[in-house]
């Protein structure tokens, strides 16, 4: 049972890590336009010769 | 591309940075393709630093340095791409970043990590119930349970603690009473008993309930979101500018609110009059249509009374305003609605009545099972409130906060592929709950817009030619004669005299086409005004004159709409603004015999309120600004894409296509969702049928309250989910 003493730490620490990941997606707007995201991909870059 | 181009300069903003941003709602872009070619079109203007589209939104964000170029460049080449655009008035728009939203988003987050982490400590925990799990060991995973659950439950709880303190405070109660209550009793009972070494702590059912309304919350957000945003959209459509004449000639755009009585506007072809006023130059077609219904356009002149929202259609008009925008028809229209919307935001949806029901009643039986084992037995305080705080997590509304969201969301997304638009989730309630549907005649059972109607007993040669005039003019017989025709040359020498027709040359013959008695036809002496102005004549040189019929055709399938309708025994009723003979000619096609024509916007309001005083409840289809009143004060109401803008901001649904079956779909959707949401509901009724009596007489461990609170709120989300794939039989396709 004293592994749980690490081990129970590093489970939050990585939860914790996805929650902050995900808060900052939230946060610098990402999820505001879902529909232009997936199209712009497809935009092609204005390169230099064109 | 010869679309009406609105001059956006008075909604610039002028940032102290040097720079100007504006913001245009764009219509009619979908694609990645679009994306490019507006960023890339607008960028490339001088002076424009950045150029950024929302596609969800449609919206579109410009900053240019101040004085680099005129706004108006900027909606003039949308135009020229292709793209109708509308600037969102500053003033008008909600910093609408939509912080609501993130924080809920927010919030599910950490709800949702909580209730994950907290889970796996506790099926540990349950798993070694059996005698594996020493007490220490049980002990640790409560305090590390404890630590997470408390502050995320602090962080995750805010938006129901907050609401319940408001309605505390005022002295009601709503849902997030009892939520609120069973989170912070099963937190303080699980801390009590993680303190004194007990065996069971609610830690995880406490934030998983958070975690599951959170989600209920965020969809009923979601969608009252996406009807703001339509609403503003509409509002930027509204927000015109007009062209004032200065003292010296000169020609400045201002916005509409700025115009004052006595004030000289230039109306070219193609704008709407911003306020009423009188025409003191020129003399034009009118399209009233919007205003009061008529599908013919008129032909008017100096001193002829112009009411906001008209449309010049053939020649330059400079009109004298006599009535700012706050004394026009329009605002008084914009005033009726604003009561008629007044009203309807006194509908209580069905979770609220369902929770009115619901909340008293698990409180009492909380209280009762705490007084009946404190009481009537002697296991003692502790025991008693385990029981009373068991019976408030278990009944806790989480199936019923789940249960209308999650339909709602279902049947407006399943709407929105069939072209409706919902504009609020209990627009569905309330569409669903109506037994009469009036409609309005013009642009609504009609097209709105003229077709010809004798196209077989024409030769093509004469329809081929009289296009050739007919390409010069922006008239609707002439439109109409150009849609039959297609596309092709342009006569020479085009000339069109206002309220007469267009002249021209072709091959060398000169060639009219227009009103009969300018045309050189004798015209029947019977034949009233009216159906004059649903013909037209065509000749050519010394040739025979050939006669074009016109009529506003009725939109696809409105028979069968009507028809369909009237099975569900629903009260199916017409009212125009129109004159008597053309409201019976479209109420004879589409099947309807209660029709009442020549009314004006009040008529129709008085119509609306007496029947509403006999308790029915009205839904409302129209298109007209002499509809919108209306469609305010109906119990529900539908408008097609084709509307007045005012009209499709009252409405409730807007459908697009020619057909009218959307009408039908969305009655028949909204009847599904309020199944559905009653099922839930029913089915929620039933899971504390079952589950009470366990709560009250103490059966009830964190396992089964976790696996009843989960499994209730599945079943309600699967139950929503089937409104997705069901298929009316014998649907109008």
């Amino acid at each position: 049972m004293t592994a749980l003493i690490y081990l129970i730490p590093i489970a939050l620490f990585l939860g914790g890590l996805g929650l902050a990941a995900f808060i900052w997606t939230v946060r610098s707007g990402q999820y505001d336009d879902l529909e232009g995201a997936a199209e712009r991909i497809l935009i092609d870059d204005e390169t230099e010769d064109s | 591309m010869n679309a009406h181009v609105v001059d956006p300069t008075p909604f610039a903003q002028h940032l102290p940075d040097g720079k100007s941003r504006l913001e245009l709602s764009v219509h009619g872009a979908h694609c990645g393709g679009c994306i490019a070619k507006i960023e890339g079109g607008v960028g490339s203007l001088t002076g424009v630093g950045a150029a950024r589209l929302n596609l969800s939104t449609g919206k579109l964000t410009v900053s240019w340095r101040t004085g680099a170029l005129a706004p108006m460049a900027i909606t003039r080449k949308l135009n020229d791409l292709g793209y109708r655009a509308a600037p969102f008035d500053p003033k008008a728009l909600a910093r609408d970043a939509d912080e609501e939203g993130k924080f809920l988003l927010r919030c599910l987050a950490v709800a949702g990590f909580a209730a994950a982490n907290i889970m796996l400590l506790s099926v540990a925990v349950w798993a070694g119930h059996d005698g594996e799990m020493g007490p220490a060991t049980r002990a640790m995973m409560h305090w590390v349970s404890a630590a997470i659950a408390l502050p995320a439950a602090a962080f995750a709880g805010r938006p129901f603690f907050r609401s319940a303190y408001t309605a505390l405070k005022a002295g009601r109660a709503n849902m997030d009473v009892p939520i609120s209550l069973a989170v912070i009793l099963a937190l303080s009972l699980s801390v009590f008993e993680t303190l004194n070494h007990g065996r069971d702590a609610y830690f995880d059912a406490a934030v998983m309930l958070l975690f599951f309304l959170l989600i209920g919350r965020f969809l009923d957000h979601r969608l009252r979101m996406r009807s703001r945003a339509a609403a503003q959209d509409l509002l930027a459509m509204q927000a015109t500018t007009a062209s004032r004449l200065g003292a010296n000639g000169q020609l400045e755009a201002v916005s509409a609110t700025d115009i004052g009585v006595g004030d000289k506007l230039l109306l070219s072809p193609g704008d709407r009059a911003p306020v009423d006023g009188e025409i003191a130059e020129g003399a034009s077609d009118i399209d009233v249509s919007l205003v009061t219904g008529e599908s013919a356009p008129a032909h008017m002149t100096i001193g002829d009374k112009l009411h906001a929202g008209v449309l010049n259609i053939s020649s330059r008009l400079i009109m004298r305003a006599t009535a700012t925008t706050d004394e026009s028809l329009l605002a008084d229209l914009t005033r009726l609605i604003e009561t008629g919307e007044q009203g309807k935001s006194k509908y209580v949806r069905l979770a609220d009545r369902a929770a009115a029901l619901y909340v008293p009643l698990v409180h009492s039986l909380a209280l009762a099972t705490f007084l009946g084992w404190f009481f009537l037995s002697d296991a003692g305080l502790r025991v008693a409130v385990m029981n009373a705080v068991a019976v408030l997590i278990i009944t806790c509304p989480c199936a019923l906060g789940l249960a209308a969201p999650a339909v709602q969301v279902v049947a407006t997304g399943r709407l929105f592929k069939e072209g409706v638009l919902v504009k609020s989730g209990d627009a569905l309630e309330r569409l669903a709950e109506v037994d009469a549907f009036i409609f309005d005649k013009t642009g609504t059972l009609t097209l709105g817009r003229l077709t010809l109607a004798n196209q077989e007993t024409i030769a093509p040669e004469s329809l081929a030619k009289a296009a050739m005039l007919a390409r010069a003019s922006r008239h609707p017989l002439a439109r109409a004669i150009v849609a039959a025709a297609g596309s092709g040359p342009l006569a020479k020498d085009v000339y069109e005299t206002s309220g007469c027709g267009v002249e021209g040359l072709i091959d060398g013959a000169r060639a009219r086409f227009g009103r009969a008695d300018w045309v050189g036809v004798a015209t029947d002496p019977g034949q009233d005004e009216a159906s004059q102005s649903s013909e037209a004549w065509f000749q050519l040189g010394d040739q025979p004159s050939v006669r074009f019929q016109f009529e506003d055709k009725i939109r696809t399938h409105a028979s069968e709409t009507i028809a369909a309708l009237k099975d569900q025994h629903v009260n199916v009723e017409m009212l125009s603004g129109d004159r008597k003979a053309p409201a019976r000619h479209i109420a004879d096609l589409a099947g309807i015999d209660q029709w009442r024509a020549n009314l004006s916007p009040m008529d129709k309001i008085a119509r609306l309120k007496e029947l509403q005083s006999q308790g029915v409840k009205i839904a409302m289809v129209g298109d007209g600004l002499n509809d919108a009143p209306a469609l305010a004060s109906a119990h529900a109401s539908l408008s097609p894409g084709t509307a007045a803008d005012a009209s499709q901001a009252a409405a409730d649904f807007v459908f697009q296509g020619a057909s009218l079956s959307p009408v039908l779909t969305a009655y028949d959707v909204s009847q599904k969702a309020r199944s559905r949401i009653l099922e839930n509901f029913a089915f929620a009724a039933l899971y504390n049928v079952c589950a009470i009596p366990l709560a009250v007489f103490g059966f009830v461990t964190p396992l089964i309250a976790a696996l009843a609170m989960s499994g209730s709120s599945i079943i309600v989300t699967l139950n929503a989910l089937r409104l997705s794939s069901y298929h009316k039989e014998g649907a109008i396709r």
